[in-house]
C-alpha cells in the first residue's frame, strides 16, 4: 500500500490532506486493515469545534468501536455522508472518497508538525 | 501487542499464522480472530461451510461405575437421560446457583462421560468437579489430550464424508460417535456453535494439522474458508447462544438466562439446585432478551439499557447481525420488561439510542 506524499500523518493512523486554510482528515490504510469490516460511523456535526487530539467521532467494526482523534485544531464545515450508508468505503478506500471530515485549520501550519508519509510507513513497520 | 510466546498455542498456531490470520489474545490463548475478514466468514458458514480451531476449548472426562452420579451431582441437565453416543447442552453451577460454565456432556458409555467445557474455564471446572467427588469414579483433565477442529455450515457434512467412511448422515443432532477421519482415531460430534448445520471433530493433537488442510481441500469445491472467532462470536450471536462471562456468569443463574430446558429439577438434588427453587418459588427479577437497534449506533457488550430513561439493565453481547443486515444483542432487564416489542434505549456513548425487544434467537437456519 502506498501513502500519498502529499498527506501528513498521526500515530493514533489519521490523515490530514490541506487545501489552503482547510483539512481534509480520514483513517489511513493501515488504521481500516488493522479493525476489519467496518460497520458503523459515527462523525461530528458540522460547526463543532475540535481540538488537536480530541475525540471526534468513532469507527465500529464488526468487532470493535475506536475512536477518531482529530490530528488538528479547528471547526469541521463538512462531513462525508457517504459513510453514513456506506460504512464499507472506509475499507476500500480510506485515502480517497471515504474521507471523514474537512476542517477550517486554526493554524494551517499545524499540519507541517505531522509525520510524512515516509516517517508514517516507518512507525507503523516498526 | 502481547508476547505470544507467552500465551497458550493449539497445534495449529503455526498453520494459522501461515495462512495469514489476524492473531489475539483469546482467554490466555494465542488465537485466531479472523482471516479472510468477519464477514466474510460469516457468511461463508451460513452459505457454505466454514473451518474452526477450537482447540483451545477444554476437555474433562468422569470415569467409574459411578460417573453419572458425578455428573449428574455437578451439572444441570439429566445425563442419566443421555444413550451411549449421545450428547447435551448443560450447566456447571455453584452452590449459589449461579454459572460455572456451560459445557457439552457426551456419553461415551456408562462409566466414562466426556465434557467439552469453555476454554478459560477448564481449570475452574476440573477443580469445581473433582472437589465435589464423592462417588467411585475419577475425574481427568484431558484438554491436552485433545484437538478440536469445528466444521460448520450447510456443506459441512459434505465436506467432512470425503474424508470418513463414518456415515455421518446417521449420527442424529447432539449425537456423536468414535469413528475416524482420513483412517485415524476422532470423535465425531453432530454439534456446534453457529446455528448452522455442522460437526465438530475431536483428534489427537499431532493429527490437526493434517486434518486441518485436508478439511480446507476437501470443502475447496463449496468454497470451504477458515474461519476466527470473531465470526464464531457472531454466528452464536445471531444464533442467540450464550457466551460465558457474557450472558451468563457466576451472577447469574440458568432461569434468568433463558436455559430453564437445561435445568431438570425433578432429577433429584444437585449443586445450585436450592437456590433455583427458591427463584422458581419468589418469581425471577430479570432475564435475558434480544434487541433490535433502531436508531443509529450499535449497542456493544456492557453498555447501559434504559427504559423511558430510567437505567434498567446491561447489554451481555452485541454487534452487527450480517444474516439480517440489521444491529442485535441481547441484555438483561427486570423481568416486566424482558419481553418482545418493548422500547428500549442502549446508552451508547453516553448518548441513548432507540432499541427495541425481540425474541431470542434472531435467527434459525432453514431447514
Amino acid at each position: 500500500m502506498t501513502y500519498p506524499e502529499n498527506y501528513r500523518y498521526t500515530k493514533e493512523h489519521e490523515w490530514v490532506s490541506t487545501e489552503g486554510d482547510t483539512g481534509t482528515v480520514g483513517i489511513t490504510f493501515h488504521a481500516q486493515s488493522e479493525l476489519g469490516d467496518i460497520v458503523y460511523v459515527d462523525l461530528p456535526k458540522v460547526g463543532t469545534k475540535v481540538e488537536t487530539g480530541q475525540s471526534f467521532g468513532s469507527v465500529e467494526s464488526v468487532k470493535a468501536v475506536s475512536d477518531i482523534y482529530s490530528p488538528v485544531a479547528g471547526e469541521v464545515v463538512a462531513i462525508n455522508s457517504l459513510l453514513a450508508d456506506a460504512p464499507e468505503k472506509l475499507n476500500e478506500d480510506p485515502h480517497g472518497t471515504a474521507w471523514l471530515v474537512k476542517i477550517k485549520l486554526a493554524d494551517p501550519a499545524q499540519v507541517d508538525a505531522l509525520l510524512d508519509a515516509a516517517a508514517y510507513q516507518s512507525f507503523i513497520t516498526g | 501487542m502481547s508476547e505470544p510466546s507467552a500465551l497458550l498455542k493449539t497445534p495449529l498456531n503455526a498453520a494459522h499464522r501461515a495462512h495469514g490470520a489476524r492473531m489475539v489474545d483469546f482467554g490466555g490463548w494465542d488465537m485466531p480472530v479472523q482471516y479472510t475478514g468477519i464477514l466474510d466468514e460469516h457468511n461463508t458458514v451460513r452459505n457454505a461451510v466454514g473451518l474452526f480451531d477450537v482447540s483451545h476449548m477444554g476437555e474433562l472426562e468422569v470415569r467409574g461405575p459411578q460417573a453419572l452420579s458425578l455428573v449428574n451431582h455437578v451439572s444441570t441437565n439429566n445425563a442419566a437421560r443421555l444413550a451411549i453416543g449421545q450428547a447435551h447442552y448443560s450447566g456447571l453451577l455453584y452452590e449459589h446457583g449461579g454459572f460455572a460454565d456451560d459445557i457439552l456432556v457426551h456419553k461415551v458409555a456408562d462409566d466414562h462421560y466426556f465434557l467439552c467445557v469453555n476454554a478459560s474455564n477448564q481449570d475452574k471446572d476440573f477443580a469445581h468437579i473433582a472437589a465435589a467427588n464423592r462417588w467411585d469414579c475419577t475425574v481427568e483433565n484431558s484438554g491436552p489430550k485433545f484437538a478440536q477442529i469445528a466444521v460448520q455450515g450447510p456443506k459441512a457434512a459434505a465436506t467432512l464424508q470425503k474424508l470418513t467412511k463414518t456415515d455421518l448422515a446417521a449420527i442424529r443432532y447432539y449425537w456423536f460417535v468414535d469413528g475416524e477421519v482420513s483412517g485415524q482415531w476422532a470423535r465425531i460430534a453432530h454439534t456446534g456453535y453457529t446455528g448452522e448445520d455442522g460437526f465438530e471433530i475431536y483428534i489427537a493433537p499431532e493429527l490437526a494439522e493434517a486434518r486441518w488442510n485436508e478439511l480446507l481441500a476437501a470443502g475447496a469445491g463449496f468454497g470451504i474458508k477458515p474461519a476466527g472467532l470473531g465470526a464464531r462470536n457472531t454466528l452464536r450471536l445471531e444464533a442467540g447462544m450464550a457466551l460465558y462471562g457474557h450472558e451468563i456468569d457466576a451472577s447469574i443463574s440458568p432461569l434468568e438466562a433463558g436455559l430453564q430446558w437445561i435445568v431438570k429439577m425433578d432429577k433429584g438434588d444437585f449443586l445450585g439446585r436450592a437456590p433455583l427453587e427458591k427463584q422458581k418459588a419468589e418469581g425471577l427479577k430479570r432475564h435475558l432478551i434480544g434487541f433490535e437497534m433502531r436508531g443509529r449506533g450499535i449497542g456493544r457488550d456492557g453498555y447501559e439499557v434504559r427504559v423511558g430513561g430510567a437505567p434498567a439493565g446491561w447489554v451481555t453481547s452485541g454487534g452487527p447481525s450480517p444474516t439480517l443486515n440489521k444491529n442485535i444483542g441481547m441484555c438483561y432487564l427486570p423481568i416486566e420488561k424482558a419481553q418482545p416489542g418493548v422500547a428500549i434505549e442502549v446508552m451508547v456513548r453516553d448518548q441513548p439510542v432507540e432499541a427495541v425487544t425481540v425474541p431470542i434467537p434472531f435467527y434459525k437456519r432453514p431447514k
